[in-house]
């Protein structure tokens, strides 16, 4: 068993017209076995910057709590926030410095930059940055995610349809896989709110 | 004769500190410490992940006036094409670009620590970076990692001595030559460089010569795909041609897509929180200068 099967996760993050949403699943697993199903995988950097982490769980929090520290860092000394681009140049440099010994995660970010223009990216678990202008998926789900998302997605989506589809190519790909599922939280970003939904999915 | 003794008095001072580890922000390169941890899990039968390569056609060759240089745009892991339109043409100086195969954290790590350390060397000499620099920085840094660091790189580029295109090796071996092939499609793409190639290209022939062979290596590698990038640097000038040709355009798009009705999904609950807007507080010291 590969060791991103350990934990399991579904991860995917897309972009709409002015907005992004980022989904996952809930399901924290030791093997076979589902010891949570209220699993938190995304995590926010700041008001319009999120990252979600895949792989194996106790890195995943390891990693979100470096990433929040040298971002708390970067917030005192540079008196704003980071900007999308900068924080995947920073993930990705954290991870490729454990090139022979790394985190086994995948990170996807997502995040508004400039002008409120959606961005998005994910990484592998030694940081070669994928950026993409449509979606990006990660976990043990991501080969059906993949699937999914090139069939649902189009551009320049308003947030409701884009709640709608992200929703939708999530609980379809979590279906055919074993390691994830339980439930799906999804963040829809837009430049004034936050929306924060939690979906009612199969319990197997 | 005397013999001088000298003892050597050994205080050993006990540490009012407790054992804190002091954890300083490393100094950049390489760091080991879960290295320990990944091995214990591999030895439990843990298997590691593969990671993103560029199972890749990358080609270069030097023109008339310059050189020219190929690639195309596919990223797999394992089996699955993760970037169907990524950048494997890497920027290393205003007058040297660097096309990479192998893994791909590596191909863009290597290239943008040579990329930064060119241009403190064009701080420091006042002058064009040249290409052989860029060679020597690649080459003895991969060599140091012994291949671990995965890197195939076609370097290529026009400084003041003249055209150059090089051929890098992961472990560090390097070769000079008028046209040159890497990646998983390199035989595909030599084939058609080995039949067409001669001395004294002009620009039009030279391009459509690399996009020939790179699309030999999209249609008969499984590790290349999707679309044709295209560099062309000469004395003075470059211009990076991106998606210059798209041979696999997509033509299974549903005209009406997918569309869910509003309400589709099962939602449990809902959480709107609105974002403020940063007030901006702006000193005012006339308010204190009465």
């Amino acid at each position: 068993m590969s060791i991103f099967e350990y934990n399991g996760s579904a991860l995917i993050a897309m972009v709409g017209k002015n907005c992004f949403a980022i989904a996952s699943d809930r399901r924290l697993g030791v093997q076979l076995q589902t010891i949570a199903t209220d699993f938190q995988r995304i995590y926010k950097i700041h008001d319009k910057l999120y990252i979600g982490l895949s792989g194996l769980a106790t890195d995943a929090q390891t990693l979100y709590q470096r990433l929040f520290f040298r971002h708390k860092l970067y917030q005192l000394r540079e008196e704003r926030d980071m900007k999308p681009e900068t924080f995947a140049n920073l993930v990705s440099a954290i991870l490729y410095e454990k090139r022979f010994g790394p985190y086994f995660c995948q990170p996807v970010i997502a995040g508004l930059g400039d002008d409120d223009k959606p961005f998005i990216c994910t990484m592998d678990s030694i940081g070669a940055k994928e950026l993409a202008k449509d979606f990006v998926v990660a976990g043990t789900a991501s080969e059906s995610l993949y699937g999914a998302c090139e069939s649902m997605y189009k551009p320049d989506m308003e947030p409701e349809e884009l709640f709608e589809t992200v929703s939708q190519a999530l609980l379809s790909s979590m279906d055919r896989d074993c390691l994830s599922g339980w439930g799906g939280h999804v963040f829809v970003i837009t430049p004034t709110e936050v929306i924060e939904r939690t979906l009612k999915g199969r319990m197997d | 004769m005397v013999v001088v003794k000298r003892f050597v008095l050994q205080v050993h001072r006990k540490s009012d500190m407790s054992k804190a580890v002091v954890d300083l922000p490393p100094k950049g390169g390489f760091s080991f410490d879960l290295c320990r941890r990944n091995e214990m899990l591999i030895s439990k039968g843990v298997h590691p992940p593969s990671f993103r390569k560029t199972g890749t056609t990358i080609v270069g060759l030097v023109f008339k006036d310059g050189v020219i240089l190929g690639a195309d745009t596919r990223a797999t892991e394992g089996p699955i094409v993760c970037d169907k339109n990524c950048e494997k043409i890497h920027y290393i100086a205003p007058n040297i670009y660097c096309c990479g195969a192998g893994t791909a954290a590596d191909t863009e790590a290597v290239t943008d620590m040579v990329s930064s350390q060119l241009q403190l060397h064009r701080y420091h000499t006042g002058r064009e970076s040249r290409v052989i620099t860029a060679l020597t920085l690649l080459k003895s840094h991969l060599f140091s990692y012994q291949g671990y660091v995965s890197a195939a790189l076609v370097l290529g580029g026009v400084d003041i001595t003249g055209p150059h295109l090089h051929t890098i090796y992961p472990h560090g071996s390097t070769d000079t030559l008028p046209f040159a092939t890497m990646g998983s499609g390199s035989l595909a793409a030599m084939a058609v460089f080995e039949s067409k190639f001669r001395e004294g290209l002009t620009r039009e022939e030279g391009i459509e010569l690399v996009c020939e062979a790179i699309c030999s290596g999209i249609f008969n590698d499984l590790g290349s795909g999707s679309n044709v990038d295209v560099c062309v640097i000469t004395k003075g000038h470059k211009e990076y041609l991106r998606n210059h040709q798209m041979p696999n355009p997509r033509t299974y798009v549903s005209s009406k897509g997918y569309t869910f009705p509003k309400g589709l999904t099962e939602v449990l609950t809902t959480k709107i929180t609105p974002l403020k807007e940063k007030v901006e507080v702006i000193e005012g010291n006339d308010a204190m200068e009465e």
